[in-house]
Parts: structure tokens; C-alpha cells; sequence
């Protein structure tokens, strides 16, 4: 059976790593190439690149990156952050990237999923979902620029939407549990995972070792994302690793 | 020559006998990313030429099929460039090939991916599409089970490798078949006869063991010369 995907996120801007970075031993830190080779050695089973450039110049910066990335790792990549065209997605799994994130752009235009899907495969598109609890719905609401904005779709609705149009994997961040090191939200994520079949990486909360293992089991979830904690050092990919297969989940 | 040559560049080495590494061609039909295909096998110490030139892949000491897609495209593709003929002419020099992801599914018979289309037929057996309540494409990394002994896992430990795909092969022969995945039921994961090799899963995308298996594959240039 499939094995449970442990992901290091990297925060990219203008061709360099952003947030919390404390690897020891590297010559540069801040390049996101040697970072992702780092995990790559570590263990780690995929990874996403999430481009925070603001300008033209940065974003062509990161193509540059994901070439020389793709040169390094052998694992697979994600690249997302301000990809609102199919003409970007071409531009970046040409360069090497084995699959796009789409969030803001594709809830402006849930068409952008469907033509995306349709040119490079499901496979390659990624969608992903940044949700909070709205206790007036007593269900999650999508939210955009890092959780201020506040959209008026339901979460459940727009995962069941995203793979109706051909999202390949859903990328499920919880804007409620995103940074409390408290663990993964669960609830958010069991009830995306039983609500659509295309795998559902979770995001967001995790903090200690065992969050993974209740994200995979309790929270059914195919993959769990972090980044601080991993770029902190504050546990390794093979602790997670480790702790998941001594409770019995298959990991590689 | 350089570590990856333009398909002029190694015509003009094998026109002065200049060529002496080990120059693996990678098929290039129009499906697919072939950067991370090409690098890993630059990694792994050999050369690389990037091409749909019939000479040049000829002339190569092993030749990669790659391929993302859909079956149908990539054949019309292949036939439309007149290089399923020299991928047929290349599998009958007894030179080392390995087809990748839908390249292994394009040796094989026929597929019903989107109708029924005709492949390479150099190994017997259909591709047919995952069917049952599970999630398609099987996508991830699952672990290996070798089947029978081949030079291409020597070795190596039965491991992870990663897989995206959404139609698998059923080889007519139980003796083409090399390795196998559990997912819902045994998929064909390695299979080989001979010189021509296919592996389901991505080896460049695929850590370590990937890795190896690439290397495995790649050392029989090796006994090629070994065996002249």
C-alpha cells in the first residue's frame, strides 16, 4: 500500500528561503536549492517550494530555482504561490516542477483548475485550501491572504468543486491550527478526506511527533506538511518516521 | 563532449570517434518533462543526449523512453516522428532500453486508455486502467516486491520507489514480469526480457533506491562491452 508522505514547506522569496531557517552546516542557508537537497537526504518524501515574491522579477527568480532544484532532488516538487495562468504552470513543470499549487487564482476562476488539469493531468495540480471554523455555519469558510480575508465559500463545497474539476490533491490548511504547534486540526481534515477520493495533505498545527500519526489515522489525511518545526530542528523527518512506524503506519 | 550534448554536438563526436563515456539517449517524442530524467543520469556519471534524432539514438549505449501522457498522444507521436520504428530497431540491436512511467507502458501490446490503442508490442500484454473503490491515480510511494532475480536490482533492497499513474500493465508472460506494488492487487511495477527493460514508477523521482535502479540499469552498458 501507499505510504504516508511527510512534506517540508520552504516560503521562497526572490530566489531565497524566508522563514525559519536554522540548518547547521550549510554554506548557504538561504538557498532553497541546497535546503531541498538537505531534506531530500533527510528523508523527506516530497517537498513545496511556496513562492511569497511579490514582484515579476522575483517570480522569474523562482523559475530559476525550481530548474536548479530539479537538477538536485529526486523526489518530487510542488511549486505554488501567485500562479493565476496556465501560462505560469507551463513555465514551471517545463523548468522541472512536478506539480502546481493553485489557491487565490483558482478560487477567482475555478476554471483555471479545469484547463490546468486538462493540459498537464491531475497529477500535476495541486489545490490548495486555506480554511478557519465559522461557528455561525458550524462548518469551515476558505480564506485568503493568510487567513484575513474571508470568502464567503464553504470549505467542503469548494474541495468537493476542486476535484470535480480535476484537482489531483488537495493541500488542506488549517488557519485555526496553523501555528499553534497544538497538532493537525483533525475534525477539518477527516471531513475533507472522507468527502473527496483524491489524496489531501494536511497542514498546519503540527507540533510534536505524534500529531502526524493522529493526522494519518485519525484524520485520515495521505500526507502532513510542516515547516517551522522541521526548519527549526525541533524534530527530524526520521523522528516522524520513526514514531509512525513503530505505531504501525507505512512510511518509506 | 560535454555532460549533455545537443544531438549535433554528438553526431560531430561520433563523426571524429571523439565519444568516449558511456552516452545514454533520451527519447524525446514531445510527452514530457525530460530534465529530471536526463540530469539523474547525468548524476550517476554518464552522458546524456536529449533527442529525436534517429542516428543519434541509434548510435547511443543505451536509450530512455520516457513519457507523461496519455498512450494514444504518445503513440501518435512516436509514429508521426518515425521513432517507434527506431525504438523497435534499437530494442532489436540488444542494446540496453528502459522505457519510464508510460515509455514502460508504450512496449507493451495495446492499451485502453481512451479506446483501444496499439503500442510498441515488444513485450506481450495490455494496459488497463485501475478499476474499484479506491483512489486513482495511484499516486505515491509504495514498496517493491522483486519477482524473480535481475541485474537491474542487484543487490538492493526491496524499498519505496515513487508512482503516478492511472493505468497499469498486465504482461502476458509471467517471465517479463520483474517486480510488482500491492496496491488493491499486484501491479506491475519492473518488467524485462532480454535487453529491454520498463519501470511504472519514476527511479529520478524515487530518493535513493530510485536512484540505484537507474544505476542498475545503466551498468549493463557496462557488460555490453564486456559480452563484445
Amino acid at each position: 500500500m501507499l505510504a504516508k508522505r511527510i512534506i517540508p514547506c520552504l516560503d521562497v522569496k526572490d530566489g531565497r528561503v524566508v522563514k525559519g531557517v536554522n540548518f547547521v552546516n550549510l554554506r548557504d542557508a538561504g538557498d532553497p536549492v541546497e535546503l531541498a537537497a538537505t531534506y531530500d537526504r533527510e528523508g523527506a518524501d516530497e517537498l513545496v517550494f511556496l513562492d511569497i515574491s511579490a514582484s515579476v522579477e522575483g517570480r522569474a527568480t523562482m523559475v530559476e530555482v525550481v530548474k536548479r532544484t530539479a537538477g538536485e532532488i529526486t523526489i518530487p516538487f510542488t511549486v505554488g504561490g501567485g500562479i493565476s495562468h496556465v501560462d505560469d504552470m507551463k513555465r514551471l513543470l517545463r523548468a522541472g516542477a512536478d506539480k502546481i499549487g493553485i489557491n487565490t487564482a483558482a478560487i477567482r476562476n475555478p476554471q483555471l483548475i479545469s484547463d490546468g488539469a486538462r493540459k498537464f493531468g491531475s497529477q500535476c495540480i495541486v489545490v490548495a485550501i486555506d480554511a478557519k471554523f465559522n461557528p455561525e455555519w458550524g462548518e469551515w469558510e476558505i480564506f485568503t491572504h493568510g487567513g484575513r480575508n474571508g470568502t464567503g465559500i464553504r470549505a467542503l463545497e469548494w474541495a468537493r468543486e476542486a476535484e470535480r474539476r480535476g484537482a489531483g490533491e488537495l493541500l488542506l490548511t488549517s488557519m485555526d491550527a496553523d501555528g499553534t504547534k497544538d497538532g493537525f486540526d483533525l475534525k477539518l481534515t477527516r471531513a475533507v478526506s472522507e468527502l473527496v477520493s483524491i489524496p489531501v495533505i494536511a497542514s498546519g498545527g503540527a507540533g510534536r511527533v505524534e500529531h502526524f500519526h493522529d493526522v494519518f489515522t485519525e484524520g485520515k489525511a495521505d500526507a502532513g506538511l510542516a515547516a517551522t518545526i522541521f526548519h527549526y530542528k525541533e524534530m527530524t523527518i526520521q523522528e516522524v518516521k520513526d514514531d509512525l512506524k513503530r505505531k504501525g503506519v507505512e512510511v518509506r | 563532449m560535454k555532460h549533455r550534448a545537443s544531438t549535433h554536438a554528438y553526431k560531430e563526436c561520433l563523426r571524429r570517434k571523439e565519444c568516449c563515456n558511456k552516452v545514454i539517449a533520451i527519447i524525446d517524442y514531445g510527452m514530457g518533462n525530460l530534465h529530471s530524467v536526463s540530469k539523474a543520469v547525468e548524476r550517476l556519471g554518464y552522458e546524456t543526449v536529449v533527442t529525436s534524432d534517429a542516428d543519434a539514438i541509434l548510435a547511443a549505449d543505451a536509450a530512455i523512453l520516457p513519457g507523461v501522457g496519455a498512450f494514444g498522444d504518445a503513440m501518435d507521436n512516436l509514429r508521426a516522428t518515425g521513432l517507434d520504428a527506431v525504438t523497435k530497431q534499437y530494442a532489436a540491436s540488444g542494446k540496453p532500453m528502459l522505457g519510464i512511467c508510460l515509455g514502460m507502458q508504450l512496449l507493451f501490446s495495446e492499451s485502453e486508455e481512451y479506446g483501444t490503442h496499439t503500442g510498441l508490442d515488444l513485450l506481450p500484454g495490455s494496459v488497463v486502467r485501475f478499476q474499484g473503490d479506491y483512489k486513482v491515480p495511484h499516486m505515491g510511494w509504495n514498496k517493491l516486491s522483486f519477482r524473480q532475480p535481475s541485474a537491474l536490482f542487484e543487490g538492493l533492497e526491496e524499498g519505496h520507489v515513487y508512482f503516478v499513474h492511472s493505468y497499469h500493465v498486465k504482461p502476458e508472460l509471467a517471465s517479463d514480469l520483474l517486480a510488482t506494488v500491492d496496491y488493491y492487487q499486484p501491479v506491475t511495477a519492473i518488467v524485462g526480457r532480454g535487453n529491454v527493460f520498463g519501470m511504472q514508477f519514476h527511479p529520478e523521482k524515487s530518493g535513493d533506491l530510485g536512484m540505484r535502479l537507474l544505476e542498475g540499469f545503466l551498468g549493463l552498458t557496462k557488460h555490453q562491452e564486456a559480452a563484445v
